[in-house]
């Protein structure tokens, strides 16, 4: 992955050009779809699943340093952070802060 | 300003423009988008891509969640998937885009006025405009809107070599904890957006699905869990709709 053009070329065809096109298609299409319409309603579910599953695998299997820092401790960080975004005002920032300092308690305390 | 008048000063475009980067300077998302990206820059980090490429991706796709996509995905999974759960992931700039265009579009504006507006929309910048722009005389809007987004863009970017020189040097403990904001962050944000039930729904069963399929070691799994679990959410908010207009 980390020699000459590929990863830029890949970067422009699967990466720029599969995300831009919605773009594109908004322009061209206009306000010719509805924000509530079923297809639109579908495919933002699909959207918003595959997206927890991104989530879930950097949690499960996390790159780099993050895999040093125990699988329990870092489900306690997430769910313990999403906890505190739904108890404080739906604050993304709070959630955040307290996920961040849980992960940071448990590797110290369990951590190798 | 009346509907009538003819194009406005030509110093009115600039003037807006940087209105338009003032109002990112003071904007929440500008540290949310800092910390967002401060995150995917160690991710590249983690996964072997250089500043310039992680400078580059911020730059053309200018979506987190796709971003994550391509970073972590691009060394294992085969390219069709990586492509089509990066498109997945973007399907919402269409809606967003098509509620834009009414809001910064008038009779002067040609087609390629709108490309760099749109390629600057992602949620942040949408937030901030739907929010800001109704203030905004309508000619002005769409360099108002160009500044807003060239000033979040240009956070993100920033944030993104930062994040990558950081994971490099720091100690492996705050290294990981700025592994940790992506996860945190795609989370949070996303479930800030959800404000119908078919939403949350469809992120739940992701979550669940999303390990069990790629345990099953079947391949394609993001897609699968996507086509799964969001399908599965879709069925659920029909049959409710369908139960509450019956008897």
């Amino acid at each position: 992955m980390s020699f000459g053009m590929e990863p830029y070329l890949a970067l422009i065809l699967l990466g720029f050009l599969p995300s831009e096109i919605w773009r594109w298609l908004g322009i061209v299409l206009g306000g010719g779809l509805s924000e509530e319409s079923e297809i639109i309603l579908w495919v933002r579910a699909v959207a918003t699943a595959l997206v927890a599953a991104v989530v879930a695998r950097l949690v499960l299997i996390p790159p780099g340093a993050l895999a040093a820092v125990p699988l329990g401790v870092r489900l306690a960080a997430i769910g313990i952070g999403f906890l505190a975004f739904l108890l404080i005002r739906r604050s993304a920032f709070a959630g955040v802060l307290v996920g961040e300092a849980v992960l940071v308690a448990g590797a110290l305390a369990f951590g190798p | 300003m009346s509907a009538t008048t003819a194009a406005p000063p030509p110093r009115s475009a600039s003037h807006a423009f940087l209105a338009g980067l003032r109002a990112s300077l003071t904007s929440i998302f500008f540290y949310v988008v800092l910390g967002n990206y401060i995150g995917i820059g160690a991710l590249s980090y983690q996964f072997g891509f250089s500043p310039v490429w992680i400078v580059l991706c911020t730059v053309l796709i200018w979506a987190a969640p796709a971003q994550v996509i391509v970073i972590s995905t691009l060394a294992t999974a085969t390219l069709i998937e990586v492509a089509v759960a990066v498109s997945l992931s973007s399907v919402r700039f269409l809606p967003m885009v098509a509620s834009l265009l009414p809001m910064i579009q008038h009779a002067g504006t040609r087609s390629r006025d709108l490309l760099l507006p749109m390629h600057l929309t992602a949620i942040s910048v949408w937030a901030e405009g739907m929010r800001l722009l109704p203030s905004v005389p309508k000619q002005e809007r769409a360099a108002f809107y160009n500044g807003l987004g060239c000033g979040l863009l240009f956070a993100a970017s920033v944030a993104s070599v930062a994040g990558f020189y950081l994971a490099a040097k720091l100690p492996p403990l705050l290294a990981a904890m700025l592994l940790f904001l992506t996860p945190m962050s795609l989370l949070m944000s996303t479930c800030s957006n959800i404000r119908v039930l078919i939403d949350g729904l469809a992120f739940g069963l992701g979550l669940v699905v999303g390990p069990i399929i790629a345990a099953q070691k079947v391949g394609l799994d993001l897609l699968w869990t996507g086509l799964i679990a969001g399908s599965a959410a879709y069925l659920v908010h029909r049959l409710r709709e369908a139960r509450s207009i019956g008897p």
